[in-house]
């Protein structure tokens, strides 16, 4: 069976649904081993085995966070040569898909990413150009490395669970010589939402709400959604700039995208139409978001969504 | 300081886009300069005028790669002072992956660092056709440097970079020594438009055009041929169509309730 290596990037306490989304996504194309970085605690090797990894790989060296990705990259390549993996799965985040282009220049390697289902034979599916298209792509080279994008597979344990082997992985003594170190991090506070790119319901507002997003994070609150803007609103400083879905911001692919006060300009449709089920609120019956959307509402969202908050928290109970 | 930044020529987003022919490559007709690579020119512009602009020998030099119409990215980047352009094109670039494009545009840079070094490698956060973001981060690792990817900021003093880079959950400043290569995001600056005087200049200013055989590349490096994925299939997926649209007559929050119930989204 074809090896699969995982790379999964300081879990802390608990793995997270996109770990284990590539966990379960690797044991359908072969024998997984999980390449970690950071601490091992025991919650973590108890799930690792629940999901059948074979071997669990740590890095020689403690400081690979203190640089920017390059010595990742090169405590990956160790850790694919060490299992003689064929396929490298990372998540898609941006720090996911710069370790894997770099990795894949080390390894001579075929790099896809926005990946979001992989055949048995390495085809990977992604869709493409804002999603007009999907495409089918698969690494001409021994060895393919790809980053997935969560919410695409359903996490499962193994029917067999394992008992993976610890090995330490010698990270190359020369691969912080030319990276970027990081200097200062600081945490943002935590907003106590779903994370914006891997939500299954995002609440957005537009250029309509005038600088008072207090509707739209009060839907979002009750449908347990992450909210989302467009580049009108973060340009304006109404909401911070990671909230931005578009061509120049986040990629979204929810089962449910609410839009407020968004006319839909292509750039903002570019970041949100492979949502399943579009839901647009807008002042202006010509607004061509309500070409693409499911449930078109023509009103003032500051009617609109605090009535739908109150129905929906009613409904609840 | 000598700054090479990279610009795309790119379909233009306000229409459709497609991919065909047998590798299903992006049609590039109705292309311009890729919006995102105007603020990687605007920033080695202004590190450029900091220390004296092209008078004090500072150099910003435009790099596109990509068939004959991706001259009109770099005629761009002229008019909006860069000091000089390269458009590096051969037949036998099309199709290119992102490995075999960073191979490329690795070998154009260590062309044109061969008079003197190049000092920065400035590029977008991502193209806005391919989206993939990883020619940054290859290239870095084909020419051994040191990459800093979404910066938010960026200075440099004496052989040191610094940046900020601003991520979902954390906020972190980072220190590359020179030369490295850098791709900003569209928070860093306010990209400059070029102005009369600024297209008059720009016919005055040299183009280069390299082939592969200039920089010493094989053609089999490079293309469908050097590409290490290859697209096996494409499909345009249906365009969505606009389901029930209902004007607001006081009942239109309830109504939605009704609709995401009914969808079993609630």
């Amino acid at each position: 069976m074809a090896n699969v290596l995982v790379f999964i990037d300081n879990p802390g306490d608990a793995l997270k649904k996109s770990n284990l989304e590539l966990l379960t996504l690797g044991r359908s194309l072969g024998e997984t081993a999980v390449a970690l970085n950071g601490e091992l605690h025991d919650g973590v090797a108890a799930t690792l085995a629940e999901y059948g990894a074979g071997k669990i790989l740590r890095p020689s060296a403690q400081d690979l966070d203190d640089y920017l990705v390059a010595p990742k990259a090169a405590y990956l390549a160790a850790a694919a040569a060490e299992t003689g993996a064929g396929t490298v799965l990372l998540d898609n985040s941006p720090e996911g898909k710069e370790i894997a282009a770099r990795l894949g220049v080390r390894l001579n390697a075929g790099v896809i990413t926005d990946v979001v289902a992989v055949d048995a034979d390495g085809t990977a599916h992604k869709s493409v150009l804002a999603g007009s298209y999907n495409t089918a792509a698969k690494a001409t080279t021994a060895v393919s490395v790809l980053t997935v994008k969560a919410n695409n597979v359903t996490p499962e344990p193994s029917a067999v669970p394992s008992a993976p082997e610890t090995v330490i992985v010698e990270v190359p003594a020369d691969s912080t010589a030319a990276a970027a170190r990081v200097t200062e991090r600081r945490q943002k506070v935590a907003s106590g939402r779903p994370d914006l790119t891997d939500a299954r319901i995002v609440v957005a507002g537009g250029r309509g709400l005038d600088g008072d997003f207090g509707p739209v994070e009060q839907l979002a609150d009750a449908l347990g959604a992450a909210v989302g803007a467009s580049r009108a609103a973060t340009d304006a400083g109404w909401i911070s700039h990671d909230a931005q879905v578009g061509q120049t911001g986040k990629t979204v692919s929810p089962q449910l995208y609410i839009s407020a006060g968004i006319s839909g300009a292509i750039q903002q449709k570019a970041g949100m139409q492979t949502a399943k089920v579009i839901v647009a609120v807008n002042k202006d019956a010509e607004s061509p978001v309500f070409e693409i959307a499911d449930f078109g509402i023509i009103g003032d969202l500051f009617d609109v969504l605090p009535q739908a908050t109150e129905e929906i928290k009613r409904r609840k109970g | 300081m000598k700054i090479i930044v990279l610009v795309k020529h790119v379909p233009d987003a306000q229409f459709d886009r497609h991919l065909n022919g047998e590798g299903y490559t992006t049609d590039r007709s109705e292309s311009i300069l890729s919006e995102l690579d105007e603020y990687a020119l605007e920033a080695a512009l202004q590190l450029a005028e900091a220390r004296g602009g092209s008078k004090a020998g500072n150099q910003v030099i435009a790099l596109s790669m990509g068939p004959s119409g991706a001259v009109n990215a770099v005629k761009k980047s002229l008019q909006m002072g860069a000091t000089e352009g390269v458009h590096l094109t051969d037949d036998a670039l099309a199709g290119s992956d992102a490995a075999a494009t960073s191979l490329a545009i690795a070998a154009a840079i260590r062309h044109l660092g061969a008079d003197a070094p190049v000092d920065l490698v400035l590029t977008g956060m991502a193209s806005t056709d391919g989206e993939t973001s990883l020619v940054p981060a290859q290239l870095a690792e084909r020419l051994g440097l040191p990459q800093v990817t979404f910066a938010s900021s960026l200075e440099v003093d004496g052989g040191r970079l610094t940046a900020r880079r601003d991520a979902d959950t954390y906020s972190e400043t980072v220190e590359a020594p020179l030369p490295a290569v850098v791709s900003v995001t569209d928070q860093i600056n306010e990209p400059r438009y070029p102005n009369f005087k600024g297209i008059i200049a720009a016919k005055r200013k040299t183009i280069t055009t390299l082939s592969l055989s200039d920089i010493g590349v094989d053609p089999a490096q490079v293309g469908h041929a050097g590409s290490w994925t290859r697209v096996t299939s494409a499909e345009e997926r249906p365009p969505r169509t606009a389901g029930t649209i209902i004007t607001d007559e006081g009942d239109a929050g309830i109504k939605l309730v009704d609709f995401l119930a009914a969808q079993k989204l609630l």
